[in-house]
């Protein structure tokens, strides 16, 4: 099928927009168009108005600092996956973004559409949680920052008002050499995440766990981290034990069940995965401080 | 500010100035408006690939995306491939390797893979999959096509060490 007429706005600057999305109703914001597209042909969705942010050129852009990096709602996932500089500094992003979508998909897709979309299976969606991101939501005549926890705010539900906009998503960065590890479990390549677990971890010299961070996506209507777990496992010593304990919590985490996938099978995926992905980080992660 | 653009985009090489609705998609734009059908609709959500051609050298989904976001764009379609009736070597590959057999995926194919071999000149056979999985064919069972893709690599390869 083909989109129902609506009204074409294109703005061209962060000012232009919010003072487009202050007048118009009934409006939809086209970043890379990899699932609203979809969902206009279909006409699931028929908005009066559509704002294509491809010509806001000041929200594309990575910019990184000591504590933080900082990614403009509008960067194409290819530039990320492409980037020298997250190899290095977020080697994680480039490892996720390999499971989103195709190489066709991730030319248009970019990192706000994906986080504002808010797919509970979104392999960008679990790391904004896993680095504690921080989301700037623009409006005209102000901005305001919200935790990942509170952007989030349930199945394809984000915080994100009529006449706001996603500026700017911040992760938090870890040291250099961190471990890290990205387990998908899906039907093909490229598929929806039927589970998917992220890890982050730095070890002590003492070789003992020092921070640890795991993020889980596909089996809760928003992903999430295991908090508890993560607490419990700093100071431990990494090893088949910590892991087989990792693992049992994240089997107890609530999911969800549809006509495919049982809830069980989700818990029982995550423990498998969980397993994997902490073991995996700390190799890499002992593995990159030695280099 | 309307329902209805006036838009330049350069296919292959072509300027063609248009009027269109603004919710025209790039894939009808080059079909109906443009005539250049060799450009596929399949599924019309971003699923299968048939559709997919190259803006500004990035290969896309054509069905995702507006004709009024391709104004200014340069664009090439399956049509930019051959030089005349003289194939090119990916399409040439295509047709030695028994590459295709109802043919509809085909343009999506080629557009993706001659993407794909700029980036990545040797690939691996499990490269040139992953390459491939966003496009659909459910005829060939995927084998004679990356077979066709391994070939021109490899010809190209050769090609480059005689020089």
């Amino acid at each position: 099928m083909k989109p129902s007429p609506f009204t074409y706005h294109d703005p061209q600057s962060v000012a232009e927009t919010a003072a487009i999305l202050s007048e118009v109703e009934d409006c939809r914001l086209l970043a890379g168009g990899q699932s609203l597209m979809p969902m206009m042909n279909f006409r699931f969705v028929q908005p009066s108005n559509l704002v294509d942010l491809n010509g806001v050129r000041e929200l594309a852009f990575v910019r990184e600092d000591a504590g933080r990096i900082a990614f403009g709602a509008m960067t194409r996932q290819r530039t990320l996956e492409r980037s020298a500089g997250l190899r290095e500094s977020c080697p994680i992003i480039p490892l996720a973004l390999s499971h989103v979508g195709h190489r066709q998909t991730r030319a248009r897709g970019t990192i706000g559409g994906s986080l504002c979309h808010f797919d509970p299976s979104a392999e960008l969606c679990n790391l904004a949680a896993l680095h504690e991101a921080e989301l700037v939501l623009a409006r005209r005549g102000g901005e305001r920052a919200l935790p990942f926890a509170e952007f989030g705010v349930g199945y394809l539900t984000t915080a994100v008002e009529p006449d706001e906009f996603l500026r700017e998503v911040r992760f938090r960065r870890w040291p250099q050499g961190h471990g890290y590890a990205f387990e998908e479990f899906a039907m093909r390549h490229g598929d929806f995440a039927i589970c998917a677990i992220s890890c982050l971890v730095t070890l002590a010299p003492s070789g003992a766990v020092d921070d640890i961070a795991i993020a889980v996506s596909g089996v809760g209507a928003v992903p999430f981290r295991l908090g508890e777990a993560e607490a419990s496992a700093r100071g431990e010593r990494p090893g088949h034990d910590l892991y087989r304990a990792l693992a049992t919590a994240a089997s107890k985490v609530e999911a969800m069940s549809d006509s495919y996938v049982s809830a069980g099978y989700r818990q029982h995926l995550a423990r498998i995965l969980t397993y994997r992905a902490v073991k995996s980080a700390v190799e890499n992660a002992g593995m990159r401080a030695a280099a | 500010m309307s329902q209805t653009r006036s838009i330049a985009v350069t296919v292959n090489g072509r300027t063609y100035e248009k009027t269109v609705e603004t919710r025209r998609t790039l894939v009808d734009f080059l079909r109906v408006d443009l005539g250049l059908t060799g450009t596929h609709i399949g599924c019309e959500h971003g699923a299968c690939g048939a559709c997919t051609v190259r803006v500004e050298g990035e290969a896309v989904r054509s069905c995702l995306m507006l004709a009024v976001q391709a104004n200014g764009k340069s664009i090439v379609t399956v049509e930019g491939l051959a030089q005349g009736n003289a194939l090119n070597p990916l399409q040439q590959a295509f047709w030695e390797k028994n590459g295709l057999q109802c043919g509809f995926c085909t343009p999506g194919m080629l557009m993706t893979i001659s993407e794909f071999l700029e980036e990545v000149p040797s690939p691996t056979e499990e490269e040139v999959r992953e390459a491939l999985s966003g496009n659909v064919c459910r005829c060939t069972g995927y084998q004679a096509i990356v077979d066709a893709v391994l070939q021109v690599a490899a010809q190209a390869r050769a090609e480059k060490e005689a020089v």
